[in-house]
């Protein structure tokens, strides 16, 4: 799913967005707030003894784009969520989705939106333990009053989805951690949401079960099309699965963008940190290390810009020629030097970062 | 990461000398007050003439509701009547139609039915093994004639219990969704509840209800109520934040997130409060056969009464089957794990209810051919009276001398001086000394609280006989102590002597507490010995327990770190063990001290002078006001003791940082 928001096809349009988005926990926060007009730093609250949870936080997430959230653990990724879906009610701030305020809805219309519009995975699965695979997956479509056939239906097309069609009559207890995020994941899916939360998801799992959990959602997603917000610890699984990221710390949004973008031009040395072990070339693009193209660059051999530096690594550092750069339109917009290519591999040429 | 971490006040060194010295300080004036008890009397013992008359208080306002709500009370005791009437019938009495001579009677449930059925319940729930405890000890009931009886306790029961499991669970919900209504009623009424003795209980019920089943089934209710709500509270709370959000992201209705998420998410906890409900209610019925509930509890009172040991012991021990049976098959039900179900439809579904029924129904119309299925045929039964009071006899002429020396021992030289030294105790130092303990472990508030529930106890005249209670009570955990915690430490130790240790411990908690005296009278007659050695072995339980469960859980990083630093298996326990598990054994030690004072009571009736004599003399004579205020006196000891055992419990974690 990389790469799915570059290029140059049109913007589409913005599915989910929060605006100056703050959670301030202690007593009288949204008075606080207010008194400091949004203005508020670390050292204020810490005098008030407030915690800054998420700290006036703007995203837009478009339509079918997985947008993550990055951060370690008390950087408030998991309290931004939980904003964003109103399971916790934010200080201060504006929330869209599809242009409807979400932060002045009754509960009844919370209720509709989340039954329709959205669904989300749990990092300790939230699987309810007194019923079986297929009532778990049913359970959202069963509260809505679907009949017992539809919902049944319904959730077994869910089960087989994520291949666990046999043992949809197992209770969680019986199952793996990996089977039981399978089920969380049908649960979800199961009232065919536009907007897919992610919290954590496969943290939970061991590395192995991680890595094929991860290609099983990029499987999904290139069916399913949907918005996703993703919360993870793991820059790693951030990059393998992210159009963009957005990096938390202590509460705020530090820097939001590709994840070429922020391993090219990290925004603090907090994110050139995360991004310094990162393997470069599969992160990096033709279109990210070209320079300008020469007159020559017509002759040569050709690379789409949004290639990644490590499909075409092997054969532009044997040949020892430029490769031209072409946009999605096949017109040449630069060159690639094999030089450059062996500094993204090597890592040569980096400034050294300062602890 | 939503947890906001409250920070800690800083304990200064300052601080906490003041604390001490205060403590001592307390201890030295109460000392001086004891010495100098001619010049200042009034400190020592509590003056006639400031004596708050609470109980003329509390008296006439039972008095009024008795007179001014009669209305009401006939009218509640009218609906309950109606479905304790029909358990009655159903399950001992039969269905009388019509009246004279020509009634018909409708049969109740064949004996057999209900054995089987018990039998049938057992092996759903736990296969064989339970199948053949449950019928088993159903079967013994019909077999040592005590049927009847049985089923009178046994209706009371299942009358009483589902009444107080649904309405603990409505009040668990109500305070679950309201935490200040929790903080500020439910919790405080909770405590209260559960730390006045059982005997308190009767008074206000007999005075309003009369002696009837009715008033022994609101005063079982009453009782066995709290811990449904407790465990209602406990298990929502335990709900998984991840399973709260995941009902509001499926978008639950406020009713669907409760019914079809949190509560079967906290059904495990629930169904260990059903399983308390049980087991209270049950000692509760046999307690309230003073007030009129019948059933095998009357047997034990007549018996005992009238030193029958033989029938006393027969008819304990039927309640002791009782309540074994339907502890394990309540466990089993609470522990039962969803399982695949291989079948759909009504008889996937009702196929065990179905079952069931049908046993009832044809084992009750063949009783109308087979007299012997109707009534346990009586040639057949067996009577274990004679048996136990041959075993007592030959006990008393080959071990009298052996018993009574011991028992004159220990009145002489433990209980006699003990009991000498609280009762010259000085109310006003012992105050002192509480309240300075209450201001180091917990602040001003507990030592208000302390000081207020202490206060009572000394206004209300009450001071000698509390003391003497507490005396019998501080011996008894202090016994329970000495025994248990080694007990304890041994059976954390080896995995053998706690498969002996932890069945007998189970079973000991199982048994009634008005059946644990039995035994004892019969060997040491009426008296603070009988009392004593009663309630050690009902509060040696949790002295046991919190021992052998606070050192088994010392994470095992722990020890291994001792043993690479080269601890001897003594260090070992000393240094790194003990401490981590000293939290654990505090609570038991409350928990001990809890059930003492609830034991102690009970014992009144074979002969203690205390407050459990008070309580009982106000029983007898439906003294509501003297009853109420002697209970609430020790529902205050109570609460001291857990008060500040809880907040020294919480000030070790605090300071271990395993808060």
């Amino acid at each position: 799913m990389n790469n799915t928001a570059s290029g140059a096809a049109p913007p589409r349009p913005v599915k989910l967005s929060c605006h100056g988005l703050w959670k301030v926990f202690g007593p009288n926060a949204a008075q606080f707030l207010a008194a400091h007009g949004g203005k508020v730093t670390s050292a204020d609250l810490e005098r008030a003894h407030m915690v800054g949870a998420v700290r006036n936080a703007s995203i837009e997430v478009r339509e079918g784009e997985t947008f993550i959230i990055m951060g370690l653990s008390g950087s408030g990724k998991s309290t931004l969520v939980r904003c964003l879906s109103r399971l916790i009610e934010p200080t201060m701030g504006e929330l869209t989705v599809d242009g409807q305020d979400l932060l002045t809805m009754t509960e009844a219309e919370l209720i509709d939106i989340r039954r329709h519009k959205m669904g989300m995975v749990f990092q300790h699965f939230a699987l309810l333990p007194h019923l079986n695979v297929l009532d778990n997956v049913a359970f959202p479509l069963m509260i809505q009053g679907v009949a017992r056939k539809a919902r049944e239906e319904r959730a077994m097309q869910m089960i087989e989805l994520v291949s666990l069609k046999g043992r949809e009559r197992r209770f969680p207890a019986e199952l793996s951690g990996g089977q039981q995020q399978r089920v969380g994941i049908a649960r979800s899916l199961a009232v065919e949401p536009e907007i897919w939360f992610l919290d954590e998801p496969f943290s939970a799992l061991d590395p192995l079960i991680r890595r094929e959990m991860q290609a099983e959602l990029i499987r999904l997603q290139n069916v399913l099309k949907k918005t996703i917000i993703f919360i993870t610890h793991d820059f790693d699984e951030a990059i393998r699965l992210a159009d963009r990221i957005a990096i938390m710390k202590d509460g705020e949004i530090i820097q939001i963008g590709r994840p070429e973008d922020l391993v090219s031009n990290p925004a603090t040395d907090y994110v050139a940190k995360f991004t310094q072990d990162v393997n470069r070339a599969r992160v990096l693009s033709a279109g990210g290390i070209m320079r300008q193209s020469s007159p020559a660059a017509a002759s040569l051999r050709r690379v789409q810009a949004a290639q990644k530096v490590e499909s075409f690594a092997a054969e532009i550092v044997e040949s020892a020629q430029p490769f031209a750069v072409e946009d999605a339109a096949g017109r040449i917009v630069g060159e690639v030097m094999p030089r450059d290519v062996l500094d993204v591999l090597t890592g040569r040429g980096r400034e050294p970062l300062r602890d | 990461m939503t947890d906001v971490t409250a920070s800690r006040p800083p304990v200064t060194r300052k601080a906490e000398d003041a604390g001490r010295y205060l403590v001592l300080l307390a201890v030295a004036a109460a000392v001086a007050i004891f010495l100098a008890r001619d010049v200042v009397p009034s400190l020592t013992t509590y003056p006639d003439a400031a004596i708050i008359p609470f109980k003329d208080w509390i008296g006439a306002v039972m008095n009024w509701m008795k007179v001014n709500l009669t209305w009401f009370t006939r009218s509640l005791a009218a609906i309950m009547d109606v479905p304790l009437r029909f358990a009655f019938n159903l399950l001992a009495k039969g269905f009388k139609l019509g009246s004279g001579p020509e009634a018909t009677v409708l049969p109740r449930l064949s004996w057999a039915g209900v054995v089987a059925v018990m039998g049938w319940l057992g092996y759903i729930n736990g296969g064989w093994r339970l199948a053949l405890l449950c019928g088993g000890g159903f079967f013994a009931l019909a077999l040592f004639g005590v049927w009847d009886n049985a089923m009178l306790t046994l209706a009371l029961i299942v009358i009483c219990v589902p009444f107080c499991v649904i309405t603990g669970l409505l009040v668990g919900i109500w305070s679950y969704r309201s935490p200040r209504f929790n903080n500020w009623l439910i919790t405080p009424a909770l405590d209260l509840m559960q730390t006045i003795p059982t005997f308190a209980y009767l008074i206000p019920m007999l005075l309003l209800y009369g002696s009837s089943p009715v008033s022994a089934l609101l005063a079982t209710g009453l009782f066995a109520t709290p811990p449904m709500v407790r465990a209602t509270l406990l298990g929502l709370n335990k709900v998984p934040s991840e399973i709260q959000d995941f009902a509001d992201m499926a978008g639950c209705t406020r009713r669907q997130k409760l019914w079809r998420v949190l509560i079967p998410s906290a059904k495990p906890s629930l169904m260990i409060g059903v399983n308390q409900v049980i087991m209270l209610a049950l000692n509760m019925v046999i307690i309230s056969s003073m007030i009129g509930a019948g059933g095998l509890g009357y047997d034990v009172l007549l018996a005992l009464r009238a030193l029958k040991i033989g029938q006393a012991m027969e008819a304990g021990l039927a309640i002791v089957i009782i309540a074994i049976v339907l502890d394990r098959l309540s466990q089993a039900i609470a522990h039962r794990q969803p399982a695949i179900a291989a079948r759909e439809g009504t008889w996937a579904r009702h196929g065990n209810l179905i079952i069931a029924l049908g046993l009832l129904a044809v084992t009750t119309l063949l009783a109308l051919v087979i007299p012997a299925l109707a009534d346990f045929p009586k040639s057949l039964t067996l009577t274990t009276a004679p048996w136990w009071k041959a075993g007592v006899d030959w006990l008393t002429l080959h071990l009298f001398d052996a018993i009574e020396a011991l028992r004159v021992f220990v009145l002489l030289h433990f209980l006699n001086p003990m009991r000498a030294g609280f009762e010259a105790l000085p109310w006003f130092g012992v105050l002192l000394v509480v309240v300075a303990l209450g201001w180091r472990l917990g602040g001003w508030r507990l030592a208000l609280l302390v000081a207020a529930l202490g206060f009572f106890a000394a206004a209300s005249g009450l001071w000698v006989p509390a003391m003497q209670t507490l005396y019998l009570a501080g011996a008894a955990t202090l016994v329970a102590c000495v025994i248990g915690i080694p007990l304890g430490v041994w059976s954390s130790r080896s995995d053998r002597v706690q498969s002996v240790v932890l069945p007998i411990i189970d079973t000991l908690q199982t048994i009634p507490m008005f059946c644990i005296i039995i035994p004892v009278v019969m060997l040491f007659r009426v008296g603070d010995v009988t009392a004593l050695i009663a309630t050690v072995a009902f509060a040696i339980v949790p002295a046991v327990r919190y021992t052998d469960h606070g050192l088994r859980q010392v994470p095992y990083q722990l020890v291994e770190a001792g043993q690479v630093a080269g601890c001897t298996r003594w260090q070992l326990f000393r240094h790194v063990q003990l401490p981590v598990a000293m939290p654990e054994i505090l609570l038991g030690i409350n928990q001990a001290i809890l059930l003492a004072l609830s034991m102690i009571i009970i014992c009144a009736m074979v002969g203690t002078r205390d407050l459990g004599q008070e309580i009982f003399k106000a029983l007898a004579k439906a003294d509501s006001g003297r009853g109420i205020v002697a209970g609430l006196v020790i529902a205050f000891i109570g609460i001291i003791a857990d008060r500040l055992i809880s907040a020294w419990v919480n000030k070790r974690k605090m300071r271990s940082g395993m808060g």
